[in-house]
């Protein structure tokens, strides 16, 4: 027999004042099975709670409904308060006569005829709340990061050196991402390379830290804290362990033309076993078997395999899957850059020195192409006239994206400063639709590119480039002014706009983590949970979640990191226990359930009797993986599944409780 | 006969949610995420909407069986609103397209049955939107009272 208490709060003069909370405590009285009815100023108080706390013991209580505030606000405070007295937690039911009667209606009479309502709903939901137990998760301890850019290799680092091991996983030859592959930093302009490889060799060297490089997260099973990873480590014909980085090798290449460096953004060539860049951490080439000649002209050329002192050049070497077990995850994959050749207008691709803002980094990186002398990919002369066009692609609701590409306002200004600085006398112009420089330092960096180093920001976009007599001609608008400008440049740098990795998509249906109508991650929650994906465990960092600079994707990976670290600092994960529940009795094995569960968390189980001899196949609820959402309860023809909490008896009940 | 039995119903009808043109029992059955909180925002916003509603509580639309308005028109009901996050933006990935699916096919199943599509809505109401939550309940409900209100009613008549 149940035996509820239910307490009205009056929450000062916010609920009495508009609700008549006697008579709703004294409606509460009538119902069969409310041994206690109590109306109270603060039910949230101290005192309140500790009177809700006496009365569950001194009346015995099975449950209790507070008619308050919205669940929202203290369903969880009088939990607790419940869970002290020995009481299940999940026997307590709210009645929400704040947000939804008394600070949304006026009339007195009907506010409460309103409230008596809902309290007599919650009162019949009560009486049929069963126990639920939270759901322990056991979590592997050890994390693995999705990609090894600074985003990425932050988060390695701070979750290896919280004591935590970590595998990062990195598609490319050589972990550093993009930012390897600037040149100076806005705005303080120290040298990207020299602050990222210091972090890249850290984060190899890191005794924590196994390190895959060129390599793909192949399959991703399991939920928090027992995922199951699949790892494809691509051939790369090189033996690791044997290796010195020499560089004997891809000297001996004869394949040193035709082949366009990724690294170097097609500005140069590279060799078929190749590093992507001399700082390349870890320091072993790969050999690309799609342009070497050993394995297009079958086993013919070994010039590499001659000259390697170490012999370390195995043609022979294949992919392997390597599997782990990991309780966390952090999906770093960055960016790419929008191919912008669809600005026929602005001549990417067709004329060689319009060129992305991307290449230009390249161009004045000391370890670039040109080896950070600034030159035309045409004819090697360099530049005195550059236009930097910004927002190309982004911006732009009809041919790019809508959003705002965030970094390329502070780019530009740092590439027209660093071009002043390197060629002395010559001018920049910069077409602008804003000038977004909001963090620290930044809007003084974009001044001092006008006012010291002279660049023209002229307000407008640019209609038309084309070449002629070796240069440039950019005609464009300067909105300010309302003229119609004219400018021969000798070259163009296009403010590129910035969109997820290619491939980042399959990832994420992989993670089962959601991503927004561009490819970004999306987190758990915008504001509140900045660094959650949302599936439990999954955590996010770095440009994969949206358009950032550098410090934003260094503190992104730190706090994926730090709620990794957060959660295994228990041994176990609690899941709140309101999830599904099978009827194994009655389940039909149709398995309409695990067709719509969005979790996969729905699974076969074969039940067995004594001998061995299989019964029956039933439905199989993951508790890591379940949400309660309730999705399979009406998938289910058999009505053999419920979610705990909102049972259908529970619900129908409620109905009742509303009868007129 | 038939006269007896209304006055009877109406003596027993107590004031509000009676079985009246012109104080309808609405019930709404709402998730968790979206809806519920967009209600509890035009309470914190101290939005003022019409009070013949009756907010039921699910962790998403997903959940609601179609079963459940079929209830709750037995139980008086003389409008059945059904509310969750906007497509895409479910709190369970796809909960609110599951709702969307069988609610398109139980739709056209009440309307089989002779229930007056009328006092059936389904809509999208996001945690930020308290204005379009009391606008929905405000012209939902005043779409009840111009529908005729006696308990057979709910039917159209054909």
């Amino acid at each position: 027999m149940s035996r509820i208490g239910v307490f009205v709060c009056w929450c000062g003069s916010n609920i009495a004042g508009t609700v008549d909370v006697e008579k709703v405590r004294e409606e509460a009285a009538k119902i069969p099975g409310v041994v206690s009815a109590l109306d109270y100023k603060y039910m949230c108080s101290d005192p309140g709670q500790n009177s809700l706390r006496n009365i569950i013991k001194e009346k015995n209580l099975t449950g209790i409904v507070l008619a308050a505030c919205s669940p929202h606000m203290h369903e969880n405070t009088f939990r607790k308060a419940a869970a002290k007295e020995g009481l299940n937690p999940y026997f307590v039911e709210i009645a929400n006569i704040r947000e939804q009667v008394s600070w949304v209606h006026e009339d007195k009479e009907r506010a409460t005829a309103k409230a008596v309502d809902l309290m007599k709903m919650m009162v019949e939901k009560v009486k049929r709340d069963r126990p639920i137990e939270d759901v322990r998760v056991p979590l592997n301890k050890k994390a693995l990061v999705i990609g090894g850019g600074i985003a990425g290799i932050q988060a390695a680092l701070d979750i290896a050196n919280g004591g935590v091991e970590v595998i990062l996983v990195e598609k490319e030859p050589s972990i550093g991402g993009r930012m390897i592959q600037l040149d100076e930093t806005f705005p303080t302009l120290d040298c990207s390379s020299c602050i990222m490889t210091p972090k890249m060799v850290e984060a190899n060297q890191h005794p924590n830290i196994k390190l895959y490089t060129y390599s793909e997260v192949e399959d991703i099973s399991g939920y928090i804290g027992n995922f199951k990873v699949k790892i494809k480590k691509k051939a790369r014909s090189v033996v690791e362990k044997d290796c010195t980085g020499c560089g004997e090798c891809w000297n001996a290449c004869p394949m040193h033309k035709n082949v366009k460096s990724e690294f170097n953004v097609n500005l140069s060539e590279r060799t078929a076993i190749y590093v992507p860049f001399p700082q390349a951490v870890p320091l072993v080439p790969v050999l690309d078997r799609s342009v070497c000649l050993h394995f297009k002209k079958g086993g013919k050329c070994q010039k590499c395999y001659d000259a390697c002192g170490p012999k370390c050049i195995n043609f022979d070497l294949q992919d392997e899957i390597i599997e782990e077990t990991v309780g966390a995850i952090v999906a770093s994959t960055g960016y790419d850059l929008m191919d912008t050749s669809m600005y026929g207008e602005y001549g990417y691709g067709k004329y060689k020195d319009v060129i992305s803002g991307l290449q230009f980094e390249r161009l004045l990186s000391a370890s670039g192409p040109t080896e950070g002398v600034i030159k035309r990919p045409s004819d090697g002369k360099t530049p005195q006239t550059i236009v930097f066009v910004q927002c190309v692609g982004s911006r732009d609701p009809e041919k790019g994206v809508p959003y705002c590409s965030k970094v390329c306002c502070m780019y530009t200004a740092k590439h027209a400063k660093l071009f002043a600085h390197k060629v002395h006398g010559s001018q920049s112009y910069v077409f602008y639709i804003d000038i977004r420089s909001t963090s620290k330092g930044y809007e003084e960096f974009v001044r001092g590119t006008m006012e010291q180093d002279g660049a023209i920001y002229l307000r407008g976009r640019v209609s038309k480039i084309y070449e002629d007599e070796g240069k440039l001609i950019v005609k464009g608008a300067d909105t300010l002014s309302g003229n119609q400008v004219e400018i021969a440049a000798d070259m163009v740098v296009l403010a590129t706009g910035v969109i997820p990795k290619k491939g980042s998509d399959k990832l994420a249906q992989m993670l089962g983590i959601s991503y927004d109508k561009y490819g970004f991650f999306t987190e758990s929650h915008p504001k509140l949970r900045p660094a959650e994906s949302s599936t439990a465990g999954i955590f996010l960092a770095g440009m994969a979640q949206g358009p950032r600079d550098i410090p934003e994707s260094v503190v992104s990976g730190s706090a994926a990191a730090s709620k990794i670290l957060g959660l295994f600092s228990k041994n176990e994960y609690e899941v709140e226990g309101t999830i599904a529940n099978v009827n194994e009795a009655t389940c039909v094995a149709c398995f309409y359930c695990q067709r719509v569960c969005a979790y996969n968390a729905i699974s076969k189980k074969e039940i067995k009797d004594r001998s061995g001899k299989l019964i029956k196949v039933v439905a199989n609820v993951n508790p890591g993986l379940c949400t309660g959402c309730g999705a399979c309860v009406n998938a289910c023809f058999s009505k053999s599944i419920d979610v705990k909490g909102f049972m259908d008896d529970q619900i129908y009940a409620e109905i009742k409780a509303l009868a007129v | 006969m038939e006269d007896k039995d209304v006055k009877k119903e109406e003596h027993k009808a107590p004031k509000h949610g009676g079985d009246n043109s012109s104080d309808p029992r609405i019930i709404a059955f709402v998730c968790n995420w979206c809806t519920y909180s967009g209600a509890d925002l035009a309470g914190t916003s101290r939005m003022k909407y019409s009070d013949n509603v009756r907010v039921i509580k699910l962790p998403c639309t997903g959940r609601i069986d179609p079963l459940f308005i079929v209830e709750a028109f037995k139980k008086g009901a003389k409008g059945v609103l059904v509310s969750g996050c906007h497509p895409g933006d479910c709190h369970y990935t796809s909960g609110n397209y599951h709702s969307r699916r069988k609610y398109a096919t139980f739709r056209d199943l009440l309307g089989y049955l002779g229930v007056d599509l009328d006092r059936v809505e389904f809509s999208w109401v996001s945690a930020s939107e308290g204005n379009k939550w009391v606008s929905i309940i405000n012209e939902f409900t005043d779409k009840i009272k111009s529908l005729p209100g006696k308990s057979t009613d709910i039917f159209t008549k054909k």
